[in-house]
Formats: C-alpha cells, structure tokens, sequence
C-alpha cells in the first residue's frame, strides 16, 4: 500500500515514446496511396533540435525563411481567397435570386432576370449518395484494415495494401465511365428485387426515374469504391499503431484474435476510423465526374429515395460549365460551390480535430 | 482467496487446459472469415473495372496512329486517328501545374518541418488539410471566378493547370513533409556543428537526404491532377487538334477526350475511343504510380 | 490450484536465429523462480515461450518440451488461447486497458470466458483486488478509467487482472523497471503473499529482487551477442548468491562479469 501516485508522470511519458515507434515502420513509408491523408497522423512540431534558431543569420538565411514562410502563408492564402472569391461572385446572384435558396428544389437559370435557384434537391442527392457510400464503405474499409494489419503475414502486407491502393490510381472519370456503362446494368436485377421487397421504405420507394439504372443508389455504390482506399489507408495506419502492450495484455488473457481486436485495436484506433471515415466523407460529397457520369438527370423533383436521380452540387456545377457565360447565371452555380466548399471545409476540418486528438495527444 | 475465486465454468476434473468455449472460437473464425471478405469485396470492383477497361479499350491502344496522331479531320465514327493531341495536354497541362506546385510545395514543406513555429504553422498545417480536401470542382470554380469573371481572360489550359496547381500543393507538401521528418537530426547537428548556416544545411544537406521520397510524392501528385475531369469541364475548351500552346485557344485532355466523346458520339467510333482513352489514361497514371513505388525504394533513407 | 512447470530440452529459434538452447528446468508449485542474467540472454524469451506468448512473434519456434503438471503445452490440438488462460502474465510496463474502468479492467479475463453474472463478477473483482493488496486504494472509484492510477498501482492493477482468471501460474516479466523503489517494494510484498496459491515465475535484470524474492534462482547466459543464450545453472536462490556452482554465475553476481 503506497502513496505513489507521484510516478504516474514518468509513466505516461515512457507510454508516448513507444506509441510513436511504430510511425518510423519502414512499411508505412512509400505507400501508393493516402499521401495526402497522412497529415491526420503527423503532428506540427518541428523535429529538429534548433541551434540555427537563435542566430538570426546572414541575408542567406532571412531570403531563405522568408520563402519557405512565404510558400506556408500561399496555402492559408489559398483557402481564404477560394472562400473570398466565391462569395464575391455568389452574392450578386444570390440578391437576385427569386426562389429560397435553401428550400427551393428549382435551378433555373437560363433567364438571366429571373433567376430561380434553391439548393433543396442539390443537398438531398449529395447527402444521400455520399451517406450510402459511407454506409457501405465504412464496414468493408475497417475491415480491410484490420486484415491488412491483424490477420496477414507482414511479407503480404505491402502488397495487399498496393491492390487496395490501385482503387485510388483509378481516375475517377474511368469510375464513372465503368459505372453507369458496366456496373449500373449488372446490379440493376438487385435494385429491382429491393425495390420490389423493400418498396415501402422510403429510401428503396420507386425514385423520380423511369429506369433503375444511374441512380442516387449506382452512384453511392461507385462512391463506396471510391472512397474505400482513402478510408482504408488512413485506418490501416492507426490500427498499426496500436502498442504492443496493449495487444499483449490481452493476449495474455488468453483472448482469441478477434477478442484482441475488440479489446485493444478498435479501443485504440476508434478515432482514427473515424476521421477516415470523414476524409471519405469529404471526398464523396465533392465527387463531380463520376457522379455526373452516373447519377441520371431527373425531371421532377427529388423524393427522397435512393432510386432517384438528380444532381450533386458538383455534378450539377460540372453539368452547367459549358454554360458559364453571364456573370448571374453563373454566380448562381459558384453559390452552389460555395456550400459545397464549407461543407468539404466541415467535414475535413472534423476529421482533423479527430485524428489530430487521438494520434498526437 | 482462492475459494472466493472459484471460476464458475470449471470443469470438475479439470483438464491442464481450459478449452476456449465453442461460442467463442465460432465467434473468432467468423471475424476471420468477414475481414478476409472485406478485402475480397474491394479486389472484386478493383479487377473488374480492370479487366472491363482493358478489354474495351485495347483494341483502340494498338493502333500506331493511336498514339502519334489527333482526331483533326475525322469525323465522329471514323474508326480512325488517335489521342496525341490529348496525351499533350494532359501532359502540358500537368507540366504547367508541376511548375509552380512543386517548389512551392517543397517550400512550404520545409517551412513546416524546419521553421513553422506558434499559431502560423498550426494554421498552415490545417490549411493544408483543408486544401487536400477541397474538391476539384470547388477549385476549378475558384480559378473561372478570379481569372475569367474578374480579370477576364479567356478560358484555357494555362487556367487548368492553375487550378491542378491547388489540387497538386497539398500532396507534393505532405509528401515532402513526410521525409524532412525522417531525416536524422544527427545529420543536421553535425552541419550545425561545422559552422554552416541553417539555411545552407537545409538546401544541401536536409533536402538532398530526403530527396528520393519528395520525388515520390511529385510523381503522385502528378498521378492525381492527370485524371482530374472537372478543372478542364469548367476552364478549357475541347480542341480535336495538338495545340502545344496552353495560353491560347482550346485543348484537349484525356479525361476531357472521354467525357466530350461519351456526350456526343454514340457510334462504336466513339465507345472505342471512349475505352481506349481510359485505358491510355489508366497507362499514364500507372506509370507515374509506378516510378514513385521505384524511386521510393531506392529511397536514402535506410531505417 | 497451482501447479508445476517442466522445461526439457527447449531450444528457441527466430526464424534462422537461435536465440536460446538446450533449456531443463523444474519449477515447483506454489514458489518463487526468477530469472536473472545479462540483456540478451533469452531469460524473457524463455518466459513468454510459457504461455506462448513468443508465437505472436512471425518465424519464433520452441522446440523441446514444456510441460504445465505433465502435459505439453505444444501438444497438438492445444490451443495458445487457453494456454495462455492457465498461465496469466504481467508485463514490463503496466497496460491496463486505457478505455475500460477498473473493475473492467479487472474482470476482463472473465467477461472473455462469457461470465455475465454481474454479483459473480463484483465478487471476484473484488477479492483479485485484495489479492492485489489494492482494493483500500481505488474501493471508492472503481468506475473510474485505469490509466488514471499511477505506475505502481497500474501494475498491481494487471496482477489483479491476471490473477482474476485464477491461473495455475503467474509470469512475471521485469515487472518493476518501470516502477519507483516504494511501489517495486509493495510489488515484492504482493508476490510473497501470492506465491501461497500460485507458481510464479519472474524475469528480473535486479539481483537484490532476486534475492529477496524468490525460492530458485536460475542464471542464464550468452557467451557472445549474436550467440543463443543458455541456462547457466539453477538451484535455491540462497545457494546461487552464496555459493554458486558455476564460477560464470559467481563472476555475474559479484559484478566481475564481462
């Protein structure tokens, strides 16, 4: 019986030194895929210990740090201006819009004096097929993460991970090219068979098109594919991470794998799975081409079904570029974008409070 | 204590070892058998769409005039002619990208590994983030609204490429970010140590080491812009002839190729073209995928 | 229910790499074995090869014969899992699971086995509490997460948890280095009262604890890095500090090794 609760600092210190080891696995290097994804798990400290610091240098080094800062502040420049630029251009439109722009499901604008735009419809087809493919992606990619670090041989590992990292090579143009010309008839008998036994929920109830083929539920289905590598490598690489000690105390326990998996790696990469999933999330809801390829245009509004058709806010920018010629007009799809671009900036910004947590606190 | 502990499954003559419970083992295989699926489940699309673009579009590949000619006189269903004029720009276009992205990625990588302290480098660093998950569509809006709208210059592939740049950036800095980090601070120390400027020990020391691996992430972020569809939807024209010129008139691109053949020419003419273009593209990228894979193996970095 | 472990002829091997060799050993039921020697040895090889924990390890083997009351923990047909819940361990570094509370934490090994019974469940976490000589201390917040206690009490927090499956035998693997004297002192306290209804066995680098804790001590050794360790001798702790058989084992202890 002691009074020792004065070690619990140098414990938690030894802890962090070992939970960073395993970032250094040669393994995780070089990967095909997820490169830009990886930031969720590096942290923003710099590394080197910093004697250069307090010199302040010759004229050298002033030129040399004021490009490097300079080319950091292009990046927050960027984002501003794409944030900036884009109001400047939707607000014009948006005064001179004669429908409500949330609950309105028209976006008529071919008459520049009567411009008719809401973004109703917009929101549903972009929530719905980027859910779905959540929905579908999210198991599946945990999965697959888990098989990669859990139950395969490290010698297959590496190239396991590069097939699930080709998914992401694929241009996503090809993406919709093989979905709406390929995959939309081979699953069209299984889209049939839900609609015809699951027609009284709301989501399989026949949609706004006449055919079963390109809709909101072919495109959540190519999204899923889409999104699957990013979630899977960002989650691949937390699950990876889990300590070994942690593995251990329930090994010796005499837990069985998957026990272990529940145990200690989903505890540890619970967050990790988490933000991937929102990168994923991210990545779907601004999809253009292969959901413009897949998704049908429909003619009446959106029911709320996964068998309709209709228009992402990036589909439907994308469908109208080739029109981009009057200022309003155009605004009216650039206001589009702009929603668009705050819901991207939410969703990855979450996913980066996650991860960013978890991996470096 | 041990009376009190009593395990409650034990049975009355106890075998060494206590056998794990048949609930639990069936548990623990079908957990096996659902993870190995999930990754059937992914290789299956993978091959598919594979296997469907490969036989669809070879035919057109092997043609010679394939690769060395335009479409510039053949009529819609012409089997006949090529994509050069889109390899070009897709190329040109890229290259334009390339040239600003990449030291300016590399740059601001090594603001964030050597230099980025405080409040500046942690916007930056989420910034970043933020960049990497802008959609191409928001940033190819972004470019029409500031070059077309307000400064009003003419669409084209000069403006796509401007676009690629943002699409571009956060890949070559993550990337590049990456491998600063896995340079020893040893090596930077014994720079320090013989006198040499910080700045000097970065350009010649920090940043050849991590070389190989910033090459890397240049090929990958060239592999991503090149299959990029929505910046040349909004901000170039589609040209059915070579224009090496990227500041004047139309010019195609392979993704622009397919997406303009698939919306008006349904003749077999134009499915083939439609497949061999993706297929050319698929070759492209792969090949950029794939200097990446070589050069990151020989990277400098041993661990 | 403590019981005894036999080692014969055990060699170790990961993948080409011999790590130990030529390994006979008893352990007796109900005492205190520790291993001592040089880093490197194979003195915590041959302790996780006791409940197989080394197999976690790609191309580790065992080749030889152990042997928990006479039967082969490597017979065909047995299964690592259960091995390992016969035989509990204690780690280095304390882990208790950092997202499970407490009494979680202590029950875990049972809430595996499919123990629901919630009276069944506070009973023996409480009882494995005591028997960690920590249930004065956290009695009040056993909802509380694990990772909150300090190292010492994390650590006998893990004992609570290993010895809540009721084990046969209990590996302890340098379970003090990463502990403060006063906590590695009430470790030592807790290993003396438990080796009343369990066999222990415990990796230790500190020959004091050695000394001061076990029954049998047994000297392991390599003769050179990169050689496969062995087991120099083993006998009645008092024996081997006093009067060691093996002049290498005389040379280790009075610090003239090497």
């Amino acid at each position: 019986m002691t009074p020792d609760g004065d070690e619990a600092d140098a414990n938690t210190v030894s802890e962090r030194t070992t939970e960073r080891a395993p970032s250094d696995d040669p393994e995780t290097r070089g990967r095909p895929t997820g490169s830009a994804t990886m930031s969720t798990v590096t942290d923003t400290q710099p590394t080197a210990t910093d004697p250069g610091r307090t010199t302040s240098g010759g004229t050298g080094e002033r030129v040399f740090r004021g490009l490097t800062t300079g080319s950091g502040l292009v990046v927050v420049a960027a984002i501003a201006l794409i944030g900036l630029f884009l109001v400047v251009q939707a607000v014009p439109s948006l005064l001179a819009n004669n429908a409500n722009f949330l609950t309105s499901p028209e976006f008529v604008t071919t008459d520049a004096a009567n411009l008719r735009f809401g973004i109703r419809d917009l929101l549903v087809v972009t929530l719905l097929s980027s859910l779905m493919a959540l929905v579908i992606a999210m198991p599946i990619g945990m999965g697959i993460a888990l098989f990669l670090t859990q139950y395969t041989p490290p010698r297959l590992a590496q190239p396991f991970s590069y097939v699930i990292g080709l998914l992401a090579a694929v241009p996503s143009i090809v993406f919709g090219l093989w979905g709406i010309l390929v995959l939309a008839p081979a699953i069209e008998p299984f889209a049939a068979f839900l609609q015809t036994y699951l027609g009284w929920f709301f989501l399989f109830a026949p949609g706004n098109l006449p055919v079963l083929t390109g809709t909101i539920f072919t495109g959540g289905i190519v999204l899923a594919i889409m999104i699957l590598p990013i979630i899977t490598a960002t989650t691949r690489e937390v699950f990876a991470q889990t300590p070994r000690f942690q593995v251990e105390a329930a090994q010796a326990l005499g837990a069985t794998r998957w026990e272990v998996i529940r145990m200690a790696v989903l505890p540890y990469g619970r967050s990790g799975f988490i933000a991937a999933s929102m990168l994923g999330l991210g990545r779907a809801l601004g999809e253009t081409i292969a959901v413009l390829l897949v998704i049908r245009a429909a003619t009446s509004p959106s029911t709320g079904s996964l068998f309709d058709g209709g228009y992402t806010f990036a589909s439907l920018i994308a469908s109208a570029a080739s029109e981009f010629s009057q200022p309003l007009p155009t605004g009216a799809y650039i206001s589009a974008g702009l929603v668009l671009f705050v819901l991207t900036f939410v969703v990855n910004a979450i996913a980066r409070v996650v991860a960013g947590g978890k991996v470096n606190g | 204590m041990s009376a009190a502990l009593d395990a409650p499954e034990r049975p009355a003559a106890p075998a060494t070892f206590r056998n794990v419970s048949t609930a639990r083992k069936i548990k623990d295989r079908l957990a096996t058998v659902l993870v190995s699926l999930a990754f059937l489940i992914a290789v299956i699309p993978l091959v598919w769409l594979l296997v469907s673009v490969l036989i669809k579009g070879f035919p057109a590949i092997v043609s010679a005039d394939w690769w060395t000619r335009s479409l510039s006189g053949v009529t819609p269903d012409e089997v006949r002619g090529g994509v050069y004029h889109a390899i070009v720009g897709t190329l040109v276009q890229a290259v334009i990208s390339g040239v600003i992205a990449v030291p300016v990625g590399i740059l601001a990588a090594v603001y964030l590994v050597e230099y980025g302290r405080g409040r500046l480098a942690k916007t930056t660093s989420f910034m970043v983030d933020i960049l990497s998950g802008v959609p191409s569509i928001v940033a190819a809006l972004f470019i029409f609204a500031l070059f077309v709208s307000i400064v009003g210059l003419e669409q084209s592939g000069f403006l796509v490429g401007l676009a690629l740049v943002l699409l571009m950036l956060p890949v070559v800095i993550r990337n590049t970010e990456e491998m600063l980090r896995l340079v020893p601070d040893e090596l930077r120390e014994a720079s320090y140590a013989l006198g040499i400027p910080k700045w000097k020990t970065i350009l010649r020391i920090v940043l050849p080491t991590a070389l190989s691996g910033t090459i890397t992430g240049v090929m990958l972020a060239f592999a991503r812009v090149m299959g990029e569809t929505a910046p040349v939807l909004v901000l170039v024209g589609y040209a059915r002839a070579i224009n090496f010129n990227p500041f004047e008139g139309n010019q195609a691109s392979l993704p622009l190729l397919i997406y303009t053949e698939l919306s008006t020419n349904p003749s077999a003419a134009g499915q083939l073209r439609i497949w061999g273009g993706a297929l050319t593209l698929i070759l492209i990228v792969m090949l950029f995928q794939l200097a990446a894979s070589l050069i990151s193996r020989y990277s400098a970095i041993s661990k | 229910m403590a019981k005894r472990l036999d080692l014969k002829d055990v060699d170790i091997y990961y993948g080409d790499f011999h790590a130990v060799q030529n390994v006979n050993l008893s352990v007796p039921p109900r005492s205190v074995t520790s291993f001592i020697g040089p880093s490197g040895c194979g003195k915590s090889t041959v302790l996780r090869t006791l409940n197989r924990m080394h197999e976690e390890i790609p191309g580790a083997r065992v080749e030889g014969q152990i042997q928990l009351d006479g039967e082969d923990i490597y017979a065909r047909g047995s299964d690592a899992v259960a091995v390992r819940r016969t035989i509990g361990m204690v780690f280095q570094r304390p882990n208790p699971f950092p997202t499970m509370s407490i009494r979680d934490n202590v029950v875990a090994g049972l809430k595996l086995q499919g123990v629901r019974d919630k009276k069944k469940l506070d009973e023996v976490c409480e009882a494995s509490l005591r028997g960690a000589n920590l249930w004065k201390e956290v009695s009040g917040r056993l909802d509380k997460p694990g990772g909150g206690l300090s190292g010492g009490q994390q650590q006998r927090l893990c004992i609570a948890r290993a010895i809540a499956v009721q084990p046969d035998v209990l590996l302890m693997d340098e379970p003090c280095s990463a502990l403060d004297p006063i906590s590695t002192l009430a470790i030592e306290d807790l290993i003396g009262d438990l080796k009343k209804d369990y066999t222990i066995v415990i990796v230790t680098h500190n020959m004091q604890q050695a000394a001061r804790v076990s029954d049998q001590t047994a000297f392991f050794n390599l003769e050179a890095t990169g050689k496969p360790g062995h087991l120099v001798e083993i006998d009645d702790t008092e024996k081997i500090f006093s009067n060691p058989t093996e002049r290498e084992t005389e040379d280790y202890i009075s610090g003239r090794f090497g």
